[in-house]
């Protein structure tokens, strides 16, 4: 049971990356990962609302939508438990840590915004998950996320002292950067077997 | 702005994939295949084009406190519409896209046209943007698409090619290929406008601000 779970967190922060190995969320990369303590602390809130997300729309998908046959729904209502869970994060944020909220700003839409949020909870769905695994599953996401914007972040503090030929300067050279990132977690494939075997 | 210029700025001047980078994600998601691209951008056009006349004709009746809430409700309404519509007279299409086509839904190509957009401008100005953005979009789809499935998997719209079936770089096709050929494309793109694409962004901004 607990090796399950294991297996499927260590797989969604490894071999599904869902940065590296299935695009979700790469859009976020090119604002946000600038300073390495703002890009720790907001792939940590993306973790937790992540978390959040899949506690409550697990429930909601079995117990309401699936007896009432209400899946048409599903997008629109996961869409809206999203947007109102990261926007209770902003608000935990401005009262309890007002130094992080002066730092990261105004969040919520970002989080929104963010496929992997929506997309792990879609996919823990569609793969038949349990309850348990849903939220392992959220969780090994989360911290993959928040592995690849702090790789990342890494390389881009690199290109910024960087010379890149003329017509590859900014976006298309991050692009290459991370086809190069991408590689590497694409030598991850099998290490999952391998290591529970 | 006139029509015309209306119409074509999505297409080549603020193109959502190559100038914006808005959607990612979905982009080199589904370009592994020319036909999923097509799919793919024909029923974001769709989507574009409803949620647009949707949000320009109800912008007097939403008020601006709750304009993002009204915008995600109509967007998300319409992707799970032609999502439903696709299921069920293109249940191909449907498979191929998968949850991609869903992600669409919190994807900046949307939020931004809408928000900015139709909220500001009459309907058929921003359906008229709505179709450039759309077309600008399945077009950028549409090449890298072309690239990654000749010369990742040898074929051409499922259809194989003799000589490049056999020497085919299915490093392309794979995950990493995607973010390689979108670089490429997009430095393509700002050596044909000789300009690198930072400064076409920012060229961008400064009239986005001019004409506020």
């Amino acid at each position: 049971m607990l090796k399950s779970l294991l297996v499927i967190m260590m797989s969604s922060v490894l071999v599904n990356n869902y940065v590296f190995s299935r695009y979700m969320g790469f859009d976020r990369m090119f604002d946000t990962s600038k300073k390495a303590k703002k890009v720790g602390s907001f792939g940590l809130l993306v973790t937790v609302v992540m978390v959040l997300a899949a506690l409550v729309t697990w429930p909601l998908n079995a117990f309401v939508m699936e007896p009432l046959g209400l899946n048409f729904l599903q997008t629109v209502c996961f869409v809206f438990i999203i947007a109102g869970i990261s926007f209770l994060a902003e608000i935990v944020i401005k009262k309890c840590f007002p130094a992080l909220y002066t730092e990261l700003g105004n969040v919520w839409p970002l989080i929104l915004c963010n496929s992997a949020v929506l997309g792990v909870t879609l996919s823990n769905i569609s793969a038949g998950y349990g309850f348990g695994e849903s939220v392992f599953s959220s969780l090994g996401c989360g911290l993959g996320f928040l592995l690849a914007m702090w790789m990342f972040g890494g390389v881009k503090d690199r290109l910024e002292i960087a010379v890149p030929p003329k017509y590859f300067k900014g976006i298309p050279i991050l692009l290459i950067s991370a086809f190069i990132v991408s590689l590497a977690f694409y030598g991850f494939g099998g290490i999952i077997e391998t290591i529970f075997a | 702005m006139n029509k015309t210029a209306i119409f074509l700025k999505g297409i080549i001047k603020e193109n959502p994939v190559l100038v914006l980078v808005l959607g990612a994600c979905p982009t080199l998601a589904v370009t592994t295949n020319v036909l999923a691209a097509l799919y793919m951008g024909i029923a974001v056009l769709a989507v574009l084009v409803c949620s647009n006349l949707c949000i320009s004709a109800l912008k007097n009746l939403i008020g601006d406190n709750l304009k993002f809430v009204a915008n995600i409700l109509i967007i998300t309404g319409f992707v799970s519409l032609v999502q439903m519509l696709m299921g069920a007279f293109l249940p191909k299409a449907s498979d191929m896209l998968g949850i991609y086509f869903t992600l669409i839904a919190v994807n900046g190509v949307l939020l931004c046209e809408a928000g900015d957009f139709a909220r500001n401008n009459k309907v058929v100005d921003s359906v008229l943007s709505a179709l450039g953005t759309g077309i600008g979009f399945t077009c950028a789809l549409f090449v890298i698409a072309l690239v990654r499935e000749i010369f990742g998997n040898g074929t051409f719209a499922g259809i194989e090619i003799p000589f490049l079936a056999d020497y085919k770089i299915s490093l392309l096709n794979a995950t990493p290929g995607g973010f390689l050929v979108l670089g490429l494309v997009m430095a393509l793109l700002s050596a044909i406008n000789k300009k690198p694409v930072e400064e076409i962004c920012f060229e961008n901004q400064k009239e986005g601000e001019v004409n506020a």
